[in-house]
């Protein structure tokens, strides 16, 4: 067997499997999170970052096949640790405690997995593959779906469970990395919970800005 | 601290054999003496059964001063019972109150199949150590001594990663049944040092892959082992483990 499947067929390398799309999708976050909040000052600004964005040409198709790639892998390695990790547990206990490790958020990393993952199909469908032209753009598709009482509550759901997922796994794929000291162990947990916090919060004003100024916006 | 003896209920698990069907079964535990430890509180319920003819609880035990690593059991859900640091014969009864009901159960992992009663096999280790978990020593005259210099702060560390006695807990708590801890330990004490420098890629991969054979799970970074680990271990062992494997992958000659 090669060393390269050797690597990644075990459950280490499954783990910096888990580990580096998990950071790519954190990376690609982010830069949602920025270019989102465009939607402060605006629909002009909004509508005008989305066509910037789009006019990048080539590298669109190839960043989004990219972004599908990495997602899939990331969604399939987890679905396969999960079955994995459940065998191997080898049984329930009939007292089932926390000796102190466990969170919430890591707890229940397969299932905010999973739920995040139908929550994105849902979001894609909303907005990617929608039909935007210049009379309906970008932000009317945004307002329109958020207005939804129904997807107001999915949304808000959604980001919820996106903070939850990410505050364990950012801490999480640095320790799968190996990074991890006495020294600076409690800030990256720290950095964690602010970077989950900072875009969970972004996404939920924009959420409830579109809910609240609809008027302006449109 | 005075002495004082409490009543107890105890809820254990009975298994035949590694292919029986268990099941728990209830005994009522009168005039405990809170002083005994844990182990001896087994001792008196397996005196009591052996006078009503019944089987006495099959359980492993063997120093009994908390360094051997043999014993082990899963008390109220938590490996080892409630203690920090402290394996199941050093637990004493006065960590319990009149009336208590304990439960006992064996470590549970697919690694470690259930022997009989509460012993579980936990060769699953030995083959992991077997596996790369050595140094290589030539025979011949021993060097003299102080020819490989170690700072102090590097054998400190190494000599905290050693103290892992292979008890087992961190795979009976890990939700995924997997001994990462035990592992990150047993590959860290070597590879901190000079000695075992020389052999450290081949033995992070050839651990690595022998605990995966052993039907032990994934690593999900949850804490829970180094918090029943009852010699301390700390996860930070786990990511020099994750980061030995991944350099001993990308950089191993053959």
């Amino acid at each position: 067997m090669s060393w390269f499947i050797q690597t990644f067929r075990s459950s280490l390398g499954k783990k910096y499997i888990m580990a580096f799309t998990g950071f790519m999708l954190g990376g690609f976050l982010l830069v949602h999170t920025i270019g989102n909040s465009t939607i402060f000052w605006g629909r002009g600004a909004f509508n005008a970052y989305a066509h910037h964005l789009h006019s990048l040409g080539i590298f669109v198709p190839i960043f989004e096949t990219g972004l599908y790639l990495i997602f899939f892998l990331h969604v399939i390695t987890g679905i396969i640790l999960f079955l994995e990790n459940r065998k191997a547990r080898g049984g329930k206990y009939e007292v089932e405690t926390c000796a102190g490790g466990r969170t919430l958020a890591s707890k229940t990393m397969p299932y905010t997995g999973i739920a995040i993952f139908i929550f994105i199909l849902i979001h894609l469908a909303n907005f990617h593959f929608v039909e935007k032209t210049a009379v309906k753009t970008i932000s009317d598709f945004v307002t329109h779906v958020l207005n939804n009482p129904f997807f107001t509550l999915i949304y808000t759901a959604g980001i919820c469970l996106l903070f939850i997922h990410i505050s364990h796994g950012f801490w999480s794929l640095l320790q799968t990395f190996g990074i991890n000291h006495p020294k600076y162990d409690f800030p990256l947990r720290v950095v964690t919970w602010a970077l989950a916090g900072i875009m969970g919060c972004v996404f939920l004003l924009i959420t409830f800005l579109m809910v609240i100024s609809r008027s302006q916006l449109l | 601290m005075s002495s004082k003896t409490i009543n107890i209920n105890v809820k254990i698990w009975r298994q035949n054999g590694p292919l029986a069907k268990g099941a728990f079964e209830e005994h009522a535990l009168k005039d405990i003496s809170t002083d005994s430890s844990f182990l001896e509180m087994i001792d008196v319920l397996n005196e009591w059964l052996t006078i009503k003819g019944l089987e006495p609880v099959a359980f492993d035990h063997d120093c009994r001063e908390g360094i051997c690593g043999m014993c082990g059991a899963v008390v109220n859900g938590t490996a080892h019972g409630p203690d920090k640091e402290t394996t199941l014969c050093q637990l004493h009864m006065r960590r319990f109150k009149d009336g208590d009901t304990i439960v006992i159960e064996p470590f549970r992992s697919q690694g470690f199949p259930v022997v009989k009663d509460l012993i579980v096999d936990r060769s699953a280790l030995d083959r992991i150590i077997a596996a790369g978990g050595y140094v290589s020593v030539n025979t011949g005259s021993p060097q003299d001594g102080n020819t490989i210099l170690i700072p102090q702060h590097v054998a400190e560390q190494a000599m905290d990663a050693a103290a892992c006695i292979g008890c087992g807990a961190c795979a009976a708590a890990c939700p995924n049944g997997t001994p990462m801890l035990f592992l990150g330990a047993k590959v860290s004490q070597l590879a901190l040092l000079p000695q075992g420098k020389l052999e450290a890629k081949k033995r992070a991969i050839n651990m690595v892959l022998q605990m995966d054979k052993e039907g032990f799970g994934n690593c999900g970074n949850e804490r829970e082992c180094e918090n029943v680990c009852p010699k301390g271990i700390t996860i930070r062992n786990i990511a020099r483990l994750n980061r030995e494997f991944l350099k001993a992958s990308f950089t191993i000659d053959h």
